[in-house]
């Protein structure tokens, strides 16, 4: 128990230090959603007649793509990287168990997240007067959407860790799959305006299941009505993303290896 | 028993099969068609410190990755401390330390953070105070790696490798591009934790290291055991010494089996004090460079 407390503090601090991943996962998404709030200024309507403004609009979408870089992202990185810089070797050298390693990085991961995302709620509401739910049914959706798909995302970086062959193409190999998805999946683009095709691929993958899941804790109800179903899922969203999470914790128990 | 003067080698062999806290039998490590490592056998007993020593490409790196249990054997049996290396469950790590050759990662970590953490992954770890300070490093502990000098990183490489107060150590090329002062201190740190009674295998190139720490040199050509003793023995390999003098204004030399009877003919030829004489024994590095050159 002392080592995964004392990994969960290293990795913090490590994520802390490295300019690069507290630049490029951390704030990246806190700028977008400045910048992209600042750039558009047109209200997005449900269809019906109810129409939210766009930072409101957009609030969900890179909520899910935040959640999507701190946790996927920077684990899938970050292990790459301590792969082929000695440092799995090293701690293969050691007692230290796999999965109190995994336990370090997802925990370092849901510290993360929680402050990008607290950031990013804190960010829409002040400087961009986005309305934020008054009601605990919106906040448990986002609480549990959050929770799943952070620790989903965190376990999935662990598995995808070993598909890059070296540290320095571990940022390519790892970042352009991920943008594609945040395209697909309606982080920046309106979902339901996607191609019916791209939308059946991107259903496959969790982020368009954390995106709609945010969608329907911080829009209208209304908007529901705008989604390919009609709906908003959540128990659809719930069986994707708990199916991605035990994925990802089968893979990375089978697959991980501390040498190259 | 009789005190042991080297000669009573049946009686110690005895002893030491029963100590090897390393034993390799047929250690055979292919890459592609290359044999990296080709039927060795090696056994290391409890307490000593074995040198692995050969050129460049000899298979010494390859052998300790295997007992490491970085790497699996293609043929022959490898037990360290009674284990197969490679299927060792997570809890014989606590009882070996590994020093890798490769540089140390993790620049953005403080001395103390990398100590501190890898500490908890061990039931009885050193003391940070004391290991800083038999490391030299107390002075650092608050900086971040990626500041400290080469020797300060192996130094500190080293504290890790010994952090959990294993039995066995393993070293590879733990001097390697360190400066003569950063060697010696090294070298005392290593001697400490041998007399505090670990067994410590290390890799070198160095005889000068090799003839310093070791109590016992395994040289290693080609995959092979070329030669195992104690470094004093394998230096007296070379039975021939040279023996040096001026005689007219002029450098002299001559090898000789028997130099004291060469000294002595000298003496009664030049009539008394022979200028300059230098009577110089092989060096180890002299036996070693002929076993190299024998096998090549």
């Amino acid at each position: 128990m002392n080592a995964v407390r004392a990994r969960v503090r290293l990795e913090l601090t490590l994520f802390a230090r490295q300019k690069d991943t507290v630049v490029f996962s951390f704030l990246l998404p806190i700028v977008m959603l400045a910048l992209f709030a600042t750039v558009f200024r047109d209200d997005v309507g449900d269809g019906h007649g109810a129409t939210v403004r766009y930072a409101q609009y957009f609030l969900p979408g890179i909520l899910a793509a935040g959640i999507g870089l701190v946790s996927f992202q920077t684990v899938a990185i970050g292990i790459a990287v301590e792969r082929y810089d000695g440092t799995l070797k090293r701690l293969a050298a050691t007692p230290l168990s796999p999965t109190s390693y995994f336990l370090g990085k997802c925990a370092m991961v849901l510290v993360a997240s929680a402050v990008q995302v607290a950031l990013l709620l804190a960010v829409a509401a002040v400087a961009f007067r986005v309305p934020l739910p008054t009601q605990a049914g919106p906040w448990v959706t986002f609480a549990w959407v959050f929770l799943v798909g952070t620790i989903a995302g965190g376990l999935l970086g662990v598995a995808y860790s070993s598909v890059p062959r070296s540290a320095s193409s571990a940022g390519a190999v790892v970042a352009g799959p991920v943008l594609l998805l945040q395209f697909a999946s309606g982080v920046y683009f309106n979902f339901p305006d996607l191609p019916r095709w791209l939308q059946t691929v991107a259903a496959v993958f969790p982020l368009k299941w954390i995106a709609q899941g945010m969608r329907s804790a911080f829009l209208p109800g209304g908007f529901a009505a705008a989604e390919p179903s009609g709906t908003w899922q959540h128990g659809t969203a719930a069986l994707v993303l708990i199916g991605w999470t035990l994925t990802g914790l089968v893979l990375s128990l089978r697959t991980f290896r501390w040498l190259t | 028993m009789p005190p042991s003067d080297g000669c009573n080698g049946d009686a110690s062999a005895a002893i030491v099969v029963a100590m090897a806290v390393i034993e390799v039998r047929r250690l055979t490590k292919r890459y592609g068609e290359r044999r990296a490592v080709d039927g060795l056998d090696l056994d290391v007993h409890s307490g000593e410190v074995l040198a692995l020593l050969g050129p460049n490409g000899a298979g010494k790196t390859t052998t300790l990755e295997i007992m490491e249990g970085f790497r699996r054997a293609d043929e022959g049996i490898v037990r360290v401390l009674g284990i197969d290396p490679w299927r060792a469950p997570r809890q014989h790590r606590e009882r070996v330390g590994v020093v890798l050759q490769e540089q140390l990662g993790q620049g953005e970590l403080t001395v103390d953070e990398l100590l501190r953490t890898t500490a908890t992954y061990y039931p009885r770890p050193w003391d940070l105070d004391a290991l800083l300070d038999a490391v030299g490093l107390p002075e650092q502990r608050r900086q971040r790696i990626k500041v400290l000098s080469g020797g300060q990183r192996r130094r500190l490489d080293v504290a890790l490798g010994v952090l959990g107060r294993p039995e066995l150590l393993f070293l590879d090329e733990p001097t390697t591009g360190l400066d003569p002062e950063a060697r010696r201190g090294l070298w005392r740190l290593i001697r400490r934790l041998a007399d505090s009674g670990a067994t410590v295998l290390l890799t070198t190139h160095y005889l000068d290291e090799a003839e310093q720490l070791a109590d016992r040199v395994a040289v290693l050509i080609a995959g092979r055991l070329a030669d195992l003793d104690t470094p004093s023995t394998l230096r007296r390999r070379g039975n021939d010494a040279t023996v040096h003098w001026t005689e007219c204004g002029r450098p002299r030399s001559v090898v000789s089996a028997a130099p004291t009877r060469t000294v002595a003919e000298l003496a009664a030829r030049l009539g008394g004090e022979i200028p300059d004489l230098v009577v110089a024994r092989p060096s180890l590095e002299d036996v070693y460079l002929r076993l190299v050159g024998e096998h090549a």
